[in-house]
């Protein structure tokens, strides 16, 4: 049995898996089909500061390999989180990331602040979903814009604080330093990439959106390459996602630079995705004789 | 544990009519668990996300699920080369699904096309208390009839052109029964026309409905929130979920 433990920001994870914001709720769900405590963490579903009724259906439209989703941040709010997920999240034994957003700066630092009393172990601000009108991606892809909003929700927390990131920019890697600058503890990546299906029969998207955010093991390849740059740009540790579906994605993702890894829509294709990768990347380390997990975070050997 | 995923033996597979197909799946845990108007997940090879498909029969004592369903696009056509001896991958049994209340003395039971498989399991727990209105395109898409014979209830069978029974929509046979009176309650599946026709009946007449609808799915268990309908609760405006909510939703609540 290899060391699955991660430190990121000084926050012990027993194992680097986290389902991603948005596809695991706040845990109940899936703690129907195994115990929560099999996880590294848990990034909660987008929390804004009031609640929020999200976008008109269809939300959800599959393509090749991969998703489309323009959800668009439905959620109950802060204080229901506050008061009745975060608790209940606190009772099991994984780090939770609240992963919270808002349509301005302000917003934002309100939604920390209403954290900051509360035992939650990290904050992931999302300046990266494609989904919103107002906020969401419009910071993520300036780095005045991402720096600003930054700087406003430091401000205001102790907490270890990650960054989430867009994938939808021309360098990523000069957001990364933008947010590290502006006080960032962390940055994690990839949201969604913005994408687009067409129903040929109707003429009309299949998103009542017209757009949403693409995931799922098509994704992956750019996931590795923003990781590897944003790894090198940065000297914060770097928590990768993007269509990571087995354990060795997830280990090519810590090769990467990754120091942990969220699991997305593989959730979908398998439940039990988050707790089979972590078995497999044990599995591999194991066969290669690596004692600690540690021990690949930013090993690859670029040419 | 209130669902399961894994994989199960299909024991039986049939073709019950031009790209439609009937398997029969043991799966104990959750023949045992499920209820009618339920739906389980399948994964579909090669594919990220799984399938929704009602529930269209348990056997408590067998321990075994049937599901119907139809070849709609590469997702089905996948399933359907599945037979009998393979491992069906499932997640299941999921869903809110109908109401059934034994003091019930009449209730109908309609199903429009595909929408016909979840009313099964409401003819076999209300028996000769059901009228079972099924309406299908033509002769060629009927199915079923001979199952919602078995279970005792009167069955009525309409097709859009006319080459099979009654020529015509369910609407019609529907409005005729619920001129005479004395029905406790509808079920329907099927098209959103459809429902929206015999919610529009119910209101009326003031019969009791409850319809399952359909919305794309990603999770299928409540957590991903991406298959939102418009309902109303409480008198306010409520994204409900189609997974978990639902699928089936009492007519009044559901926005049109
Ligand atoms: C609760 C529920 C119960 C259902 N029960 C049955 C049943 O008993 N028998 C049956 O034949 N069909 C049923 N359907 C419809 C069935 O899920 C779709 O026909 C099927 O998902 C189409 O998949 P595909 O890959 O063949 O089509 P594609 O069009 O290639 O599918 C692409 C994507 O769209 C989704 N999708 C396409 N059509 C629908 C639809 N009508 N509803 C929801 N998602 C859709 C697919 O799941 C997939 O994610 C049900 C749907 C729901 C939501
Ligand atoms: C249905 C759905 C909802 C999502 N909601 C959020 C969200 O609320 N906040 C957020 O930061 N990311 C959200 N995401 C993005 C994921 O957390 C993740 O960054 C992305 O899906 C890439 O990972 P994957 O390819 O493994 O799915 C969502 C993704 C999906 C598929
Ligand atoms: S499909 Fe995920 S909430 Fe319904």
């Amino acid at each position: 049995m290899a060391d699955m433990s991660v430190k990121v920001c000084g926050v012990d994870f027993k194992n680097p898996i986290i389902p991603a914001s948005g596809v695991f709720g706040y845990g109940r769900e899936y703690e129907e089909l195994f115990p929560l405590d099999k996880l590294g963490g848990i990034a909660t579903k987008g929390t804004t500061l009031h609640l929020r009724t999200g976008n008109l259906a269809p939300r959800i439209a599959e393509t090749p390999s991969g998703m489309l989703n323009s959800v668009g941040l439905q959620n109950p709010g802060i204080d229901h989180f506050i008061e009745t997920e975060l608790p209940y999240l606190l009772t099991k034994d994984l780090v939770v990331l609240a992963n919270i957003a808002g349509s301005t700066p302000d917003e934002c630092a309100e939604v920390a602040a209403k954290l900051e009393d509360t035992d939650v172990h990290m904050i992931e601000l999302n300046i990266s979903c494609p989904n919103v009108k107002q906020g969401g991606a419009a910071f993520g892809t300036s780095c005045e814009m991402a720096a600003e909003v930054t700087k406003r929700v430091r401000a205001v927390t102790k907490k270890p604080l990650v960054v989430k990131l867009s994938p939808n920019v021309t360098s990523i890697a000069d957001i990364a330093k933008s947010v590290e600058a502006a006080g960032a503890d962390a940055v994690s990546l990839i949201n969604t990439l913005l994408g687009m299906r067409i129903d040929i029969n109707t003429g009309r998207p299949i998103l009542r959106n017209n757009v949403g955010g693409m995931s799922g093991p098509a994704v992956f390849p750019i996931a590795v390459r923003m990781v590897w740059q944003v790894a090198n740009a940065v000297n914060i540790p770097v928590i990768g996602m993007g269509g990571v579906s087995s354990g060795r994605d997830a280990i090519e993702l810590m090769m990467a630079g990754a120091s942990a890894v969220q699991v997305g829509a593989a959730i979908f294709t398998d439940p039990y995705a988050p707790v089979r990768i972590v078995e497999e990347m044990n599995d591999w380390l194991n066969s290669k004789g690596i004692s600690s997990v540690k021990d690949i975070i930013g090993t690859v050997k670029p040419w | 544990m209130k669902y399961t995923q894994g994989q199960y033996i299909i024991k039986e597979k049939s073709a019950i009519a031009r790209e439609i197909y009937s398997f029969t799946i043991s799966c104990p845990e959750v023949a045992a668990a499920a209820c009618p108007g339920q739906f389980v997940h399948i994964r579909a090879k090669g594919f990220t996300l799984r399938r929704p498909i009602s529930i269209c029969g348990i056997d408590k004592e067998k321990g075994t699920l049937r599901i119907v369903f139809e070849i709609r696009g590469e997702g089905t056509a996948e399933i359907a080369k599945l037979n009998a001896g393979d491992l069906i991958d499932i997640l299941a049994p999921l869903g809110h699904g109908f109401t059934v209340n034994p003091d019930f003395k009449k209730v109908v039971l309609i199903g429009g096309g595909i929408g016909t498989p979840p009313m099964l399991p409401l003819a076999k727990a209300y028996g000769d208390r059901a009228a079972a209105i099924s309406g299908f395109r033509n002769a060629s898409a009927v199915i079923l009839q001979e199952d919602f014979r078995k279970t005792g209830a009167e069955t009525i069978l309409c097709t859009d052109d006319g080459s099979a029974g009654i020529h015509g929509f369910v609407t019609q046979p529907f409005t005729e029964l619920a001129e005479k009176g004395g029905i406790d309650a509808v079920y329907a599946c099927g098209p959103m026309p459809m429902l929206k026709g015999i919610a529009a009946i119910c209101k009326e007449k003031n019969i009791y409905c409850e319809i399952s609808l359909e919305e794309r799915m990603a999770c299928g268990i409540g957590a991903c929130l991406g298959c939102a309908c418009r309902t109303v609760r409480n008198d306010e405006e409520y994204f409900a979920h189609v997974c978990k909510d639902g699928p089936v939703f009492k007519a009044e609540e559901v926005l049109w």
